[in-house]
């Protein structure tokens, strides 16, 4: 019988470089989810010692101490403590410091090695402090901790082997009396950390320059919000420019894939599901993948080299205008790539009123999952033509329906926190880490799960829908004469809802799109993608793109109004589940499902009536 | 304005360093009461104001503190009292300028 395999558990300050350590120990072999109960994200993986024996590494949030501040720490102190529901209390821990601010991060690293568990600490980082003159002896430290200390540079893997055979050997020896005194304030830690972080300092010249210089232009009252704004609207217009190519390239892909199978099986059912429901449905949202990739991309290079803080902290001015902190535009930017790690990002939120509205307002922050139908929209109704050099009209029109989505919710934060979640104003504390090269390995790695979640998405809830949606589409089956999708069981449904949704410029295959898009937002064009390919009986026309066939059947402001729509519709299963789970019940989704369909609906309302009558 | 007297970190000029006097932590909610202390800001620190925000307030502030760069809102900054420091570097409480610059 083997035993069960050795919990490991990663600690330390924020900006310690965990998670890069995390990385290198465990490579992509990881397993994000989370702690049941709560939602702060349990981000697991396998490590090996040199016996080849598997341990499972955890990486849990940065702590200041274990006196918690925020639900993130009291996530690291009740998993330490064996405290947290449905994990095992870690046989080991390793205590991540960055080597550059030994003085801050001993004094978590103290209170850690106080409670006598198996402990090493990774003096982390030590290639940033060469850089800025910084020598350092660790055996020196490892004296007046009394626990190994081994030397590591995560991006670099370097010092890897070292500290998993350091955590080999303290895991066997097991719990010890505590090297360090248990009964202390956080000054008396604070002192001697300063004492160990001088006994450990060989040498250092002060050298901060570029970092602060980097800090006087970013976040330079005048300079820095006009760089965080040509910042977002280059990530834009890169979503839309740089992803062409690629999505082409997948489009042509699907197509060739559904002339192969109408030119090598007979007709029948069988080919219709497979070209007119599968290629055509889960097709048109994989095409995507690209512009979901870009973005995240740009999302985690923010996050690596420290700029997200700052943005933060260029933003917490308008965000306290509406009542939040710097500290929502994290999540909310987040939630340009996907609520619902947005919503669960609000837990490092500390004042509950500030992050109920957050969790409110996060399905206003265009996501992902709206970029397909934006694309396809966009694409089929706006000339690509230059406005101004580097500008593109498409581009532009996203960068608008995205500026529409945070004009809202800024709005709508400020209406609820003078109504439902009105409380005292928030504040807003945030130490800004040291600006870094963003390391390709973790961007690839990151990059790596967020479009395994996207292509899982595609190839379940998507492809389910898809199907599901051709066989309403396709039964009963039209007599001679007679319109395939009028005769079909989802035609009638739409029929029904048509008449809610007509005053607002939708015609029945729009409304027909909504349904399904319940589940999730993109299936609104996999759905559009599979009614016209039904409608058709010419198989040219199927295999034509989905823009050119929307172009042929609606008017502008039609479109104008579709997009207007799915800027606020609530149009996504697992945001409203995370939200139920996140705020302990159904009255909170309740609320954000009711206004976010009322405003909806009179702002596609009003985007119909405008256009019409500006004769567009 | 007289040269060491106590004032808020609020009203200082950016720059400068300043030796927190005292903090009226009731004034202050909880939870960030603790952050602060967590990240050194507390009597005996000594910090520098390194950026201030344009608009109303000129909120948010970030201050430098140890080898940290730290942002908080006018708000705590208003209950942290403070003198004229000299600028021999920042660090936070618990240390003396000498133990910190060598």
């Amino acid at each position: 019988m083997s035993r069960a395999p050795r919990t490991i558990a990663l600690v330390g300050n924020p900006n310690a470089g965990k998670s890069a350590l995390f990385n290198a120990l465990t490579g992509a072999r990881q397993k994000i989810a989370n702690y049941p109960g709560v939602t702060v994200e349990r981000k697991a993986g396998r490590m090996s010692f040199a016996s080849g024996e598997p341990a499972e590494l955890i990486d849990l949030p940065g702590s200041y101490s274990f006196e918690p501040s925020s639900p993130d720490e009291e996530v690291t102190r009740d998993v330490v403590m064996g405290r947290q529901e449905g994990q095992r209390r870690p046989d080991a821990l390793i205590v991540v410091v960055d080597a550059n601010n030994l003085e801050q991060h001993l004094v978590f690293a103290q209170e850690v090695i106080a409670l006598g568990m198996p402990t090493v600490v990774a003096l982390n980082m030590l290639d940033l402090a060469a850089r800025d003159g910084l020598v350092l002896d660790p055996k020196a430290l490892e004296e007046s901790l009394g626990v190994p200390v081994v030397e590591t540079v995560a991006v670099r893997r370097k010092g890897l082997t070292e500290l998993a055979a350091e955590v080999a050997k303290v895991t066997e020896q097991g719990a010890h009396e505590p090297t360090l005194p248990t009964h202390v304030d956080m000054v008396e830690r604070r002192v001697s950390a300063r004492a160990m972080a001088k006994g450990a300092i060989i040498s250092e010249t002060k050298q901060r320059r570029l970092h602060r210089g980097l800090d006087k232009v970013l976040l330079h009252p005048w300079i820095g919000p006009v760089i965080l704004f040509a910042l977002l609207f280059v990530v834009f217009q890169a979503v839309f420019a740089w992803a062409t190519p690629f999505a082409d390239a997948l489009e042509g892909g699907v197509g060739l894939l559904s002339e192969a199978v109408v030119a090598n099986f007979p007709a029948g059912l069988l080919r219709d599901a497979v070209t007119e429901g599968l290629l055509a449905g889960v097709g048109s949202v994989v095409v995507f993948l690209p512009q979901i990739v870009i973005l995240f991309f740009f999302i985690l290079v923010m996050e690596a080299t420290g700029y997200m803080a700052r943005a933060a902290y260029l933003m917490d001015r308008m965000m306290a205008s509406v009542g939040l902190s710097g500290r929502s535009f994290i999540p909310l930017l987040s939630s340009f790539a996907c609520a619902i790690p947005g919503i669960m990002a609000t837990r490092s939120i500390t004042d509950p009123k500030d992050r109920l509205t957050t969790i409110l307002i996060a399905p206003l922050m265009t996501c992902s999952a709206r970029l397909p139908v934006y694309a396809v929209i966009i694409a089929a109704f706006i000339p690509a033509r230059s406005v101004g050099p580097g500008i593109g009209l498409q581009g532009l029109v996203l960068f608008a329906l995205y500026v529409a989505g945070i004009v809202g919710a800024m709005l709508v934060a400020f209406v609820l926190r003078r109504s439902v979640t009105q409380g005292a104003a928030s504040g807003f504390i945030m130490e800004l880490p040291r600006y870094q090269l963003p390391r390709l390995r973790d961007i690839a790695i990151g990059l790596w799960q967020r479009a395994y979640i996207f292509l899982r998405r595609a190839g379940t809830i998507i492809f389910t829908v898809t199907i599901v949606l051709w066989l309403l589409l396709s039964f009963p089956q039209a007599a001679p004469g007679e319109d395939q999708v009028d005769a079909s069981i989802a035609g009638k449904l739409a029929n029904g809802l048509a008449v809610v949704v007509e005053p607002i410029g939708f015609n029945r295959d729009m409304a027909l799109s909504l349904i399904p898009a319940m589940a999730a937002r993109e299936v609104a064009v996999s759905s559009l993608a599979t009614t016209y390919a039904v409608a058709s009986d010419d198989e040219d026309e199927t295999a034509q793109a989905l823009g050119t066939r929307l172009a042929a059947d609606w008017t502008l402001p039609m479109a104008l109004s579709f997009l207007a729509w799915f800027v606020f519709a609530p149009q996504c299963l697992s945001t409203i589940a995370v939200a139920k789970r996140e705020t302990n019940g159904w009255k909170w989704p309740i609320v954000m499902l009711a206004y976010l369909f009322g405003l909806a609906y009179l702002a596609a309302g009003a985007t119909f009536w405008i256009a019409t009558a500006a004769g567009l | 304005m007289t040269a060491n007297a106590e004032m808020s970190l609020a009203d200082r000029p950016l720059g400068n360093a300043v030796r927190v006097v005292a903090v009226d932590w009731a004034v202050l909610d909880e939870g960030e009461a603790r952050r602060l202390r967590a990240l050194g800001i507390d009597s005996g620190a000594v910090l520098k104001l390194a950026h201030r925000g344009i608009f109303s307030g000129r909120d948010p502030i970030a201050v430098e503190i140890g080898r940290m760069t730290v942002a908080l809102r006018r708000a705590h900054a208003l209950a942290i009292m403070v003198e004229d420091a000299p600028d021999e570097g920042v660090h936070p409480a618990g240390h003396t300028a000498s133990e910190y610059t060598k």
